[in-house]
């Protein structure tokens, strides 16, 4: 069925990390001649828009930018994260049934407290169009229950840690395994914090999945728990470096294969992640990507060295998948009794993390701590320490969207009694009054 | 001395210029059946034979091939199209009669399946069955590589037809509207050929051997003898000629909107620092959507001529034109009958205006003299939103880097030149609406033979080197050349504009005419796993619309 489908393209045709970097200015630029040669703009249910600028309370939504966000975020990320943005508007005001941010840079690898860019992301671009959505829309859309399905070659480590604590967001990353790949996570046994347990879901693949591999994936794994979880939006988080010939990744999936995944999911927004195949694969993905959201005809997507032959699938990838599968039900199904074995009754959970910044060259470590709350998200600490930098570490507080007024006092108490002797900078974020603070 | 004619649907106009000025002008009743007489008619009726000798340009606008077009009076066309993957044969245009046939290229230009020659050779021999004598051959990149297209059109060549190739139209990029473009070139081709020969036996009767010049839909000029290979470019010039008789009017050092108020529509076109802003990828005629150069128009269905009535209490004006106004025995009342009564237009029958908005009073339950205010102000207020929609949405066209999106130009008029019937009563009133300064050029009546007169001839040029392959690329001449070592933007431009003065030579620009201008240009890096191997450069250079250094000095500077 045709559909309205908005597009925010935003190629950043004058900004690079470096000159070489995969993450460069000609990213998109065949992806657009492709679209433009297609001619799909000129569909009478595609429609184009300008992205509008991010604002800094869009990003304080999500995340604590140390030391500040002036000092981190460049104005392609304001566009890119913008255009995210502008495409939840079109959706939600129903100017168009679904939306495609074509923008970049990325955004998937960025979690809650920011020191620097990491796995070429900085601003993470989903986890701020969620906020903006349940702060704008929320209430009067009756929007709550979010699904976000990253479909990146790379785990979403980034999303996973902005929405651990949080059972209204599900969480899938569908990704090549992590003992093959940056950064290294996302394996099955990683399913959520104590007060959000099971709403985090990793599928990793072996390399060399091709088609076949990935659609099972979706069809008997993600489409399922989707009916299950019943989402109010379904967000792509639309990495488009699976595809057989991405230079970073050892992946076989298919500019075809990638249409029907988006028909079958069937996202109310998708945004661009990675790809960096950028002459081979994304001209063909993205234009497959938007005849499917579109509900145009997509059959004849085929990349010009596409090989029929190798896209048979080595059986023990066939196997690996199903087992893949009884795992990740036997996780679903059960996420309520495995979660006391997990997470053993106590008032507050307290991990450790050290998190590395490749592209910034920076080494974090974190001490997080959740209160325990069977009412709510839970509220959230965060003391981190920049490595690299002798100074001392910062404070985060953290008040979940619909927080118990216990979490709510307690998280009020922990900022107040941080002081500035201890911490370089203190911070509360309260997504309910949506407001930042800072001392 | 210039001499340009507009050949319209019912009236043929024409105005003989000097400096700027017009000496002498016309309107006669247009032969459909015989454009020649039409067009001799009209040139007698402004010039002497001493005028004649005196002549340095003959421009013409003529509406002929857009309504055979708007008629369906076009040729059979055999239609060629190498799509390769991609978007799905049943959603490009013109779906049902092109021929599918193998080979495509790449975004890049590179092969990725070849022609298959048996195949083309059999289709000929079917075409050749069916008597098609026209043929337009349309690849995919083919603006990239024109390789594809050239095989093929060198397999179906003979004596017995003519062959259009996808390149050779526009530069840009647009698989679907380069079907649709080649499709109408060859489609019109007879009809327009007829058209120059026609022209040419005209100069002659004449006796003269002074350039004659087609008006396009990008307000330019080419030369009759030229334009028989883009007979496409001449479709829809209507509007453009209308821009182009303002163009004096309109001020370079700011933007401005043009506003011309017909009987039936009203069309708006804008300028920024005096240049008309031009369609993004190309117009749209009928149902074709095409690569063909053109104004931007936004029209909108209210006129001096327009319907009033009242309806559930509500004033409405137009979208239907029913006749001309009461006030000249028109059949129902109109925005020009309240011009009369409020004393603003001193034409036609007043009495018989006023009778035709008191029986709009009457339903409205006001005045006769405010129910005449409040059709002026809905009328004036619609024309001024309309204004307004089509700046903002020019304004949220979409920029592709961060420099155009944190600093790109907002346009923002200054001036609204008005033009047509109504524009002397309704111009002070829009001007104040939009806040803009009200201009109402003289002559408007025939404000389209003057744009045709005035025009500059407009060219343009695609070009693209990739250093990496060591080749540049002008895609509407279809020719890949070999470059040096350390080849640069700027020896790509400094090639380009070299072509591109020949071409415009070619097209019939006077050499004060031709100044080119860079439109655009892109600089990007190649780049194999973490080595920068190449550039990619890409440049458009252009000689844009506007006023022939012929024509005389700018009115308004």
């Amino acid at each position: 069925m045709k559909k309205k489908t908005g597009l925010v393209f935003f190629p950043a045709f004058d900004y690079a990390i470096s000159p070489t970097h995969p993450e460069r200015e000609e990213r998109l630029l065949y992806t657009q001649d492709q679209v433009n040669e297609e001619g799909l703009l000129d569909f009478d249910n595609i429609f184009e828009f300008k992205p509008d600028l991010c604002t800094p309370e869009d990003i304080n939504r999500v995340h604590f930018c140390v030391p500040g966000i002036d000092e981190l975020v460049h104005a392609s990320h304001l566009i890119s994260v913008g255009g995210t943005l502008t495409a939840a508007d079109k959706v939600m005001t129903k100017e168009v049934d679904n939306a495609f941010a074509l923008v970049r840079p990325c955004g998937h690898h960025s979690m809650r407290v920011v020191h620097g860019t990491r796995g070429f992301c900085t601003l993470n671009m989903e986890a701020i169009m969620v906020e903006y959505i349940r702060e704008k829309y929320g209430e009067s859309h009756g929007i709550k229950k979010i699904a976000i399905v990253d479909t990146d070659c790379h785990h979403g480590d980034g999303s996973q840690d902005i929405f651990w604590h949080d059972p209204n967001t599900l969480f899938i990353s569908m990704h090549q395994d992590g003992r093959t790949l940056y950064p290294g996570s996302g394996f099955p046994d990683e399913l959520g914090g104590p007060n959000a347990f099971g709403t985090t879901i990793n599928l990793p693949m072996p390399p060399n999945t091709c088609e076949e591999g990935f659609l099972y994936v979706l069809d008997e794994i993600v489409m399922p728990i989707l009916a299950d979880f019943k989402p109010d939006l379904i967000i792509n988080s639309a990495g488009q470096d699976n595809h057989y010939s991405d230079p970073i990744t050892n992946m076989k999936f298919t500019a075809h294969g990638y249409a029907v995944l988006n028909d079958r999911l069937k996202p109310d927004i998708a945004v661009l992640e990675g790809g960096y195949s950028i002459e081979s694969a994304l001209p063909y993905i993205n234009t497959g990507i938007i005849l499917a959201m579109a509900g145009r005809d997509y059959s004849q997507i085929r990349e010009p060295d596409y090989d029929a032959e190798d896209q048979i699938q080595d059986p023990r990838i066939t196997d690996y998948l199903k087992r893949l599968k009884e795992v990740t039900f036997n996780h679903w199904e059960n996420r309520e009794a495995l979660r006391s074995q997990v997470y053993p009754d106590q008032s507050f959970h307290t991990r450790e993390n050290s998190i590395y910044y490749d592209t910034a060259g920076i080494r974090e470590s974190q001490v997080e701590t959740v209160r325990t709350c069977s009412d709510c998200g839970g509220a959230v600490t965060i003391e981190s320490r920049n490595e690299s930098r002798p100074k001392r570490p910062i404070f985060a507080v953290q008040i979940p969207r619909f927080c118990c007024d216990a979490c709510r006092d307690w998280a009020e108490e922990q900022y107040a009694a941080a002081d500035k002797y201890t911490y370089e900078q203190v911070f509360l974020q309260d997504k309910d009054n949506d407001l930042y603070l800072e001392k | 001395m210039i001499l340009g004619i507009d050949v319209g649907g019912t009236h043929t106009d024409s105005v003989l210029m000097q400096n700027g000025k017009i000496l002498r002008k016309s309107k006669v009743m247009t032969d459909k059946s015989d454009l020649l007489k039409s067009v001799m008619n009209a040139t007698q009726a402004v010039t002497t034979p001493e005028d004649i000798k005196q002549l340095r340009r003959i421009v013409l606008s003529t509406t002929m091939t857009t309504n055979a077009v708007a008629q369906h009076q076009l040729d059979p066309v055999g239609l060629i199209v190498m799509s390769g993957p991609g978007v799905a044969h049943g959603e490009l245009p013109l779906h049902d009669q092109a021929k599918f046939v193998k080979g495509y290229m790449n975004h890049r230009g590179v092969e990725a399946e070849g022609v298959d020659e048996d195949e083309i050779l059999a289709l000929k021999q079917e075409f050749a069955k069916q008597g098609v004598k026209h043929f337009g051959v349309v690849g995919k990149f083919s603006t990239r590589s024109p390789a594809h297209e050239k095989a093929v059109q060198a397999l179906l060549d003979d004596h017995a037809g003519h062959v259009t190739m996808g390149h050779q139209l526009s530069g840009e990029l647009s698989f679907p509207r380069r079907i649709s473009t080649a499709y109408l070139n060859e489609a019109v081709w007879r009809l327009h050929s007829q058209m120059a020969d026609q022209l040419q036996s005209y100069l002659k009767q004449l006796g003269t051997a002074v350039p004659l010049y087609i008006l396009k839909a990008d307000g330019g000029t080419i030369d009759v003898e030229a334009s028989r290979h883009y007979p496409v470019q001449t479709i829809l010039s209507g509007p453009a000629a209308t821009i182009m008789g303002v163009l004096p009017y309109v001020p370079t050092s700011h933007d401005s909107v043009s506003i011309d108020v017909g009987g039936t529509t009203t069309d708006i076109a804008l300028f920024a620092d005096g240049a008309p802003l031009l369609e993004p990828k190309g117009v749209q005629i009928e149902e074709h959507k095409t690569l063909i150069r053109g104004l931007l128009t936004h029209s909108i269905a209210i006129g001096g001529d327009s319907h009033v009535r009242v309806e559930n209490g509500q004033l409405l004006i137009g979208p239907e034109r029913k006749g001309s106004a009461m006030a000249f025995d028109g059949p129902v009342p109109t925005p020009t009958d309240a011009m009369i009564v409020l004393g603003l237009a001193n034409i036609g029958n007043k009495e018989k205006a006023i009778a035709a908005i008191e029986s709009v009073a009457r339903d409205f339950g006001k005045t006769t003299e405010e129910t005449a205010q409040a059709i002026m102000d809905l009328a004036c207020e619609t024309i001024a939103a309309k204004v307004r929609s089509m700046i903002a949405e020019v304004n949220a066209k979409p920029v592709y880097t961060i420099h155009e999106m944190l600093e790109g130009k907002v346009l923002g008029p200054s001036d609204a030149i008005v033009v047509g019937g109504p524009a002397p009563y309704m111009a002070a009133q829009i001007g104040k609406l939009l806040k803009m300064n009200p201009i109402v050029p003289g002559d408007s009546d025939v404000i389209n033979a003057s744009g045709a007169a005035m025009a500059r001839t407009t060219v343009e040029l695609t070009l693209m080197a990739d250093t990496e392959e060591r080749l540049m690329s002008v895609a509407e001449e279809g020719v890949l050349t070999d470059i040096p070592r350390g080849f640069t933007m700027d020896d790509l431009i400094e090639i380009g504009r070299e072509k591109l003065e020949n071409v415009a030579r070619i097209a019939g620009a006077p050499e004060e005419d031709i100044e080119i201008e860079v439109a655009d240009s892109q600089s990007f890096n190649v780049i194999r796993g973490t080595a920068t191997t190449g550039k990619n450069f890409r440049v458009r250079l252009q000689i844009k619309p506007g006023l022939s250094k012929q024509a005389g000095k700018h009115a308004a500077n």
